[in-house]
């Protein structure tokens, strides 16, 4: 018997134009938290996706308890012991929870004696059961769709945890959770190490990795750079051998001055009743306004709302005294805004069309020649000009968007709003799920174009981003905005003070 | 960022033969057969080929623009059968007895612009009740390809219609240079005008899709809806002139396929919606949204019609066409799929 529960060796693999894997390894041992970091593209998930039999290694081996094993599917992966908690969770909304849960697999039992069809009191009194050792309290009845994020995420936990995984591999999972959930997560996860299960852990987030894990191994460029035990580890060290470089600043130095009040929110309310209501800003020329909260607080519904994706009953939004008409996305990018969208995947690629398409699309009325005929020379030039602005990486304009790794598309979206040249930035999220060395690069853009005069809204769960790259930052709970809080002054605690200020 | 390597043509003709199995293995099929039997090679046939390949072509450029928005048009069909009814009634012969209205002489170019209009209010609607009303295509056309039906059937009170005016039978079977030279022994058949359609058509379609701003908002709406709306495009604006393009490209077909047949009835058109879907499917059309090239749905549309043509010269029971057309579509897109599939 080996002492590794699952044992990855020499794995490669590469898309066209792309090698993601380069002889990568991993090397789990039983009951253990076992952390995977690497720079956005380094190969984490491209990895993750060869064990659970998603994708087809090229070349490379897998040990399963000693014995070599050839994964073709997740079906095989599944029966094997192995789950996985994806990044994008991808849940079926219109039924309920027992049924997501169960799905594929659902308890069975003979109706007349030989008819085998669903046993739907079983399969709800197990969902019941397995919600309940993951500490999460719901109907099982409930149709998923009504479920927040973190909730969903719950219940694909307790999926993985129905199957009796002995490898389960959690994807980011805690991107979209709040403080609350975390700990109640990292509960789960301390009674499943107690159990004996193997777990991998991908995150960002240096705190969580050093504080849940017991063994880092650290990817770069698709290739294995080493294992280490978390104890021997700092934050300063596991970037320097993520990223291969020293890196001493997490946000850049910002050298822009907020200038006159430009932008205007005044008793901004949404049609929605639960949501956004009486919000009053304003935006300085040149500032960096940072919206902190909980999730839930309507932050990125009061941000759609002025952008013209969700309606407004009352309220004025102006610019430079002017009042802007904004009714949908077109007329607030008509006048000058432009939002980066929280969810990439949703409401920002569109996967199978290229880069150039993808970053030019907001703005396509500027290439034309003639008022018709679309330039593509001048479209290739915008491609061309972001590349070596923002340091995309992509074998080519034409390559579809969907095959870039996260980073690389957020650059692409940034790209694509500042072809407009907009007064006013909204964005959202903007490094959620992005690695330290993109981030820094990404919080590097956002201090350059402040500095150039934009004015800027960005929305962040985390708190040290907003710390460091705001001037001011505005605290919302439960759609109504609870305080400001200016840059110096600002700490975890205060922020979070008025992100917990209920009525 | 990269440069792309250099590709050598014998390398990029590897890749087109790669990228279209079904069109390689069709035009093979053909060379043995115009060896094997007589006349498949022929003017004739080859002006067959293209008239078929014309009206089909232009009904697929039509439903194109619908697959691309992940939408679909099942009223393309019956839109054709109405508009060839409706041409054939304007431009009935007027010294003929038997004419279905007592209307007034009409123009061959007011008579087009006509039926036109009628294709685009077909067009307005589907784009309507499927942009405004948010009813699924599917459901949306299938409720106006009933419909439509049914407008024919009152207005033609189920009978054929023909006997047309010279002047539009000339302009729709004329050919240039007809029998301008000998070809061995035997007249040269000219070039036929449809084929001016088929190119002026795809030219255009060409330029709509890929050099406009109404192209790439049509690309982006089938890549991601929420993206492109976020962006700042009218998705419904969008999304109702390309359904009302697909009613005028139906009206056009309809006003070409008339005369063809000699005589346009309630009958003319059934079916040709699911033939252009195939045409633009075997073509490279992705019903997922977002992917399809006029290039592709021209060689999709020739497939098709090619196989007709063959099986017919290779004397094969007319009954057998529907099961070898149906296994052609599946195998096409089943193929197609795996490039997809292949690449994970």
């Amino acid at each position: 018997m080996s002492e590794f529960r699952l044992e990855m060796r020499g794995v490669c693999k590469s898309f066209p134009g792309v090698k993601a894997l380069d002889h990568a390894q991993l090397q789990l041992r039983p009951g253990t938290v076992h952390a995977l970091m690497g720079e956005n593209g380094a190969g984490k998930s491209t990895l993750m996706k060869c064990m659970f039999g998603i994708y087809k290694m090229d070349e490379g081996e897998i040990y399963y308890e000693g014995q070599k094993v050839t994964i073709h599917d997740p079906m095989e992966a599944l029966h094997m012991g192995i789950a996985m908690v994806h990044q994008e969770l991808q849940p079926i909304p219109a039924r309920t929870v027992g049924e997501n849960i169960f799905l594929g697999r659902y308890p069975m039992k003979k109706a007349l004696g030989f008819i085998p069809i669903v046993d739907h009191d079983k399969m709800y009194a197990d969902t019941a059961e397995l919600l309940k050792k993951v500490r999460m309290e719901f109907d099982p009845h409930q149709m998923l769709g009504e479920l927040s994020v973190s909730q969903m995420q719950s219940v694909e936990i307790a999926k993985a945890v129905s199957a009796n995984c002995k490898v389960l591999i959690l994807d980011e999972p805690t991107s979209s959770l709040t403080q609350n959930e975390v700990e109640a997560l990292f509960r789960i996860v301390e009674d499943l190490k107690a159990d004996g299960v193997s777990i991998v852990y991908i995150s960002h987030k240096m705190d969580e990795i050093l504080r849940i894990s017991d063994e880092v191994t650290i990817m770069r460029d698709g290739q294995y750079v080493g294992t280490w035990p978390a104890k021997e580890l700092t934050t300063d060290l596991i970037i320097t051998r993520m990223v291969g470089r020293e890196l001493t600043n997490l946000y850049p130095k910002r050298e822009n001055r907020p200038g006159e009040v430009v932008f205007k929110v005044e008793d901004f309310t949404s049609i929605n009743p639960k949501s956004f209501r009486h919000v009053d800003f304003e935006l300085r020329k040149g500032e960096i306004l940072g919206v902190g909260g909980l999730v839930g607080a309507q932050r990125t519904e009061l941000m759609e709302g002025l952008f013209g994706i969700r309606s407004h009953t009352t309220g004025r939004i102006s610019y430079k005294g002017e009042e802007l008409k904004i009714n949908r996305p077109k007329s607030a990018i008509d006048q000058g805004i432009a939002m980066l969208t929280e969810d990439r995947r949703a409401t920002g690629i569109m996967g199978v069309l290229s880069i150039a398409d993808n970053i030019s699309i907001a703005s396509l009325k500027q290439y034309l020649d003639f008022g018709v005929y679309i330039n593509g020379k001048k479209v290739e030039q915008l491609v061309q000009d972001n590349v070596a602005k923002m340091n995309i990486k992509t074998p080519s304009s034409k390559t579809q968007i969907q095959s870039l790794s996260g980073g690389n598309q957020q650059k692409v979206l940034i790209g694509r709003w500042l072809a407009n040249n907009p007064d006013v930035l909204i964005l959202d999220e903007p490094t959620r799920g992005i690695d330290v060395g993109a981030k820094y690069e990404i919080y590097c853009i956002i201090a350059e174009l402040a500095k150039q005069g934009k004015s800027i809204i960005m929305i962040s769960s985390e708190m040290a981003e907003l710390i460091g790259m705001s001037d001011r930052i505005m605290v919302m709970c439960d759609g109504r905005v609870t305080g400001f809080i200016d840059g110096p002054d600002a700490t975890q605690e205060n922020i979070m003070e008025l992100a917990t200020k209920f009525e | 960022m990269e440069k792309t390597a250099k590709v050598s043509l014998p390398q990029k003709i590897w890749k087109a033969i790669k990228g279209n199995p079904i069109a390689v293995a069709l035009a093979v099929v053909s060379l043995i057969v115009g060896c094997l039997v007589e006349n498949f090679f022929s003017f004739n046939n080859l002006n067959n080929l293209i008239n078929n390949t014309t009206i089909r072509f232009l009904i697929a450029l039509g439903v194109s623009g619908c697959l691309i928005t992940k939408g679909t048009d099942l009223s393309a069909g019956r839109s054709v059968g109405l508009c060839a009814c409706l041409a054939a009634t304007l431009l009935q012969d007027p010294t003929y007895t038997g004419r279905m209205y007592n209307w007034p002489e009409f123009n061959l170019v007011v008579a087009f612009f006509i039926v036109l209009l009628v294709g685009a209010l077909i067009g307005l609607v589907n784009g309507l009740v499927i942009a405004k009303l948010n009813v699924p295509p599917f459901i949306a056309t299938l409720g106006t390809q009933t419909i439509v039906y049914g407008i024919c059937l009152v207005f033609t009170n189920a009978q054929p219609i023909g006997s047309f005016k010279d002047s539009y039978k000339k302009f729709v079977n004329g050919a240039f240079f007809n029998g301008a030279f000998m070809v061995g022994d035997k007249k040269f058949p000219g070039i036929p005008y449809l084929l001016i359609w088929a190119v002026l058509f795809g030219l255009l379609f060409w330029f709509i899709y890929n050099k406009t701003t109404h192209g790439k908002y049509m690309y982006a709406i089938g890549g991601n809806e929420n993206a492109a709306e976020v962006s700042g495009v009218n998705t419904v604006r969008s999304k109702i002139m390309i359904y009302v393009t697909a009613g005028m490209m139906y009206a056009i077909a309809g006003f070409l396929l008339a005369p063809k047949g000699g005589g346009a009835n309630s009958g003319s058109g059934q079916g040709y919606e699911l033939e252009a879907i195939a045409g633009c499917t075997i073509g490279g059309v992705s019903t997922t949204g977002g992917i399809g090239t006029v290039g592709g749905i021209l060689v999709g549309v020739l497939v098709f019609e090619l196989l007709k043509i063959v099986l017919q010269f290779l004397d094969v029971n007319p009954y057998y066409n529907n099961i070898v057309q149906g296994l052609v579509i599946i195998t096409a897109v089943a193929m197609d799929i795996r490039k997809y599939i292949a690449k994970k």
